[in-house]
């Protein structure tokens, strides 16, 4: 019954791993731009201008409330067209096609992105105003302020956040397999047909979603004894 | 913008409101009994009890959808056994193969919102019931349950718009829902703009109104004092 699972030409073995491998790196490249998204959107959320309020708004309401999968077809059929649409105001006439990777961290990303958003607004907003207004006093602004006394902080609320992003990132990446990228979710569709074992490759496709799901929260839960230390937990109080 | 293609899949893709909402329905009907068993199950204190309830949510909870749903779909029809089986009638059909895994995931992930809710019912509740001689489940049933509807609401409010959104899923299994639709019409004249916006706009609707009518029972029921 394992045999299917051999390494080389005749098993499934080393796919699914690469599968795995794959799933892994889309999801953290999606995270990471989902960070990024969500830090931006913070800034608008938070900012006192009302049109960028707005448009922050907009973008994790529609986010929140469609289901994944429109949004990765939206990308998918209307990403390439996109580009080539924004390429050709810069003057560049040629075919662009994006590939399902590029596609799928987009996708992914943007749906990550509007979690992100909501965790690091409410990390932003934990923080005490009382560090802004020391940080003012000490002459810092910019930079100094939100680089040196304030991002750090909201690293450190903000990441049992991220850890649950990251956990409902990790597995909107299966949706992306509609798409035709070589993750766990297609790789083992791909061998379900191919051997007629449906039972057998979804089966371990759970395993392995599994395993990651674990690993990284072992890896997060060792981050935010790191970078709590010196803080009293609520617990122990 | 081509606006009339976007008024004539509007109304193609109204036809599959019907099916999302009634998926939806049933699947929430019957995870909601599934969450309530299992929610009981994790705070029995037995733990023959407990430690199943907890690899139930956390196999369910730690996996994607999608694969669930192959697995329910594609994976359980590889056995003899279960093709011929009196199951077998059900499981072959996409339809309620659908309404078994989203079944089946409400019911993993509601249980830890019926879970923190009843946890949520101060123990002075519970006491002062004790103290005016109502049993167990007079108890369970006149305070506790009343309380942990409460409590829950906000959240499992969001776990439906969740499944409006998870039901998505079951076009991928051959079912002409909302989504199915929709990418039926995006491949057949590649305007996937249009069409987003149209179906999106559907589920943005049918979302709002669910944050409308919690809202609405929330206000209805009051708040709850914990001390």
């Amino acid at each position: 019954m394992f045999e299917v699972f051999s390494f080389g030409s005749s098993g499934w073995g080393d796919e699914m791993l690469m599968g795995a491998l794959m799933t892994v790196l889309v999801s953290a490249s999606s995270l990471l731009l989902g960070i990024l998204i969500g830090i931006i959107f913070a800034a608008c959320k938070l900012s006192n201008i009302f049109i960028l309020k707005i448009v922050a708004n907009t973008y994790t309401t529609i986010i929140r409330g469609i289901p994944e999968l429109l949004v990765i077809y939206l990308l998918f059929f209307g990403g390439s067209g996109a580009v080539m649409y924004i390429a050709k105001i810069f003057g560049y006439d040629g075919y662009i096609e994006l590939n399902a990777f590029t596609i799928g961290t987009i996708a992914v990303g943007a749906i990550s992105g509007a979690y992100s958003t909501e965790v690091i607004r409410g990390a932003v907003n934990s923080v005490h105003k009382g560090q802004f207004e020391a940080g003012k006093t000490l002459g810092l602004n910019g930079y100094g302020l939100y680089g040196k006394v304030i991002f750090p902080q909201v690293a450190r609320i903000a990441l049992p956040g991220i850890g649950n992003v990251w956990q409902i990132t990790l597995k909107d990446t299966a949706l992306i397999s509609v798409t035709g990228l070589v993750e766990i979710m297609r790789q083992s569709r791909i061998a379900a047909g191919s051997t007629h074992e449906p039972f057998i490759f979804y089966t371990a496709a759970i395993i392995l979603y599994l395993v990651i799901t674990r690993l990284s929260n072992i890896l997060f839960d060792r981050a935010e004894n790191t970078y709590s230390k010196g803080f009293v937990s609520k617990g122990a109080l | 913008m081509r606006f009339e293609l976007m008024y004539e899949s509007f109304f193609k893709i109204i036809e599959g409101i019907p099916l999302t909402l009634q998926v939806v329905s049933i699947s929430t009907v019957l995870g909601l009994a599934l969450a309530i068993i299992v929610a009981l199950m994790r705070i029995s204190g037995k733990k023959s009890m407990s430690i199943p309830a907890y690899y139930f949510v956390y196999l369910i909870r730690g996996t994607p959808l999608l694969l669930q749903l192959y697995f329910v779909y594609y994976g359980l029809g590889q056995f003899s056994f279960i093709r011929e089986s009196i199951l077998w009638p059900i499981l072959k059909e996409p339809y309620w193969c659908g309404i078994i895994t989203l079944t089946i995931s409400t019911g993993a992930y509601s249980s830890e919102i019926i879970r923190g809710g009843i946890l949520s019912v101060s123990k002075n509740f519970i006491e002062a019931s004790g103290a005016l001689g109502l049993n167990k489940i007079k108890t369970f049933l006149l305070i506790t349950l009343p309380i942990t509807v409460r409590q829950a609401l906000p959240a499992y409010g969001n776990e439906l718009i969740l499944m409006v959104k998870a039901s998505s899923l079951i076009s991928i299994i051959t079912l002409m829902e909302i989504t199915g639709i929709a990418r039926t019409i995006i491949s057949k004249t590649y305007a996937p703009v249009e069409i987003f916006l149209v179906a999106g706009s559907i589920y943005l609707i049918i979302n709002f109104i669910i944050v409308l009518a919690v809202g609405l029972a929330e206000r209805k029921l009051g708040t709850v004092k914990a001390n």
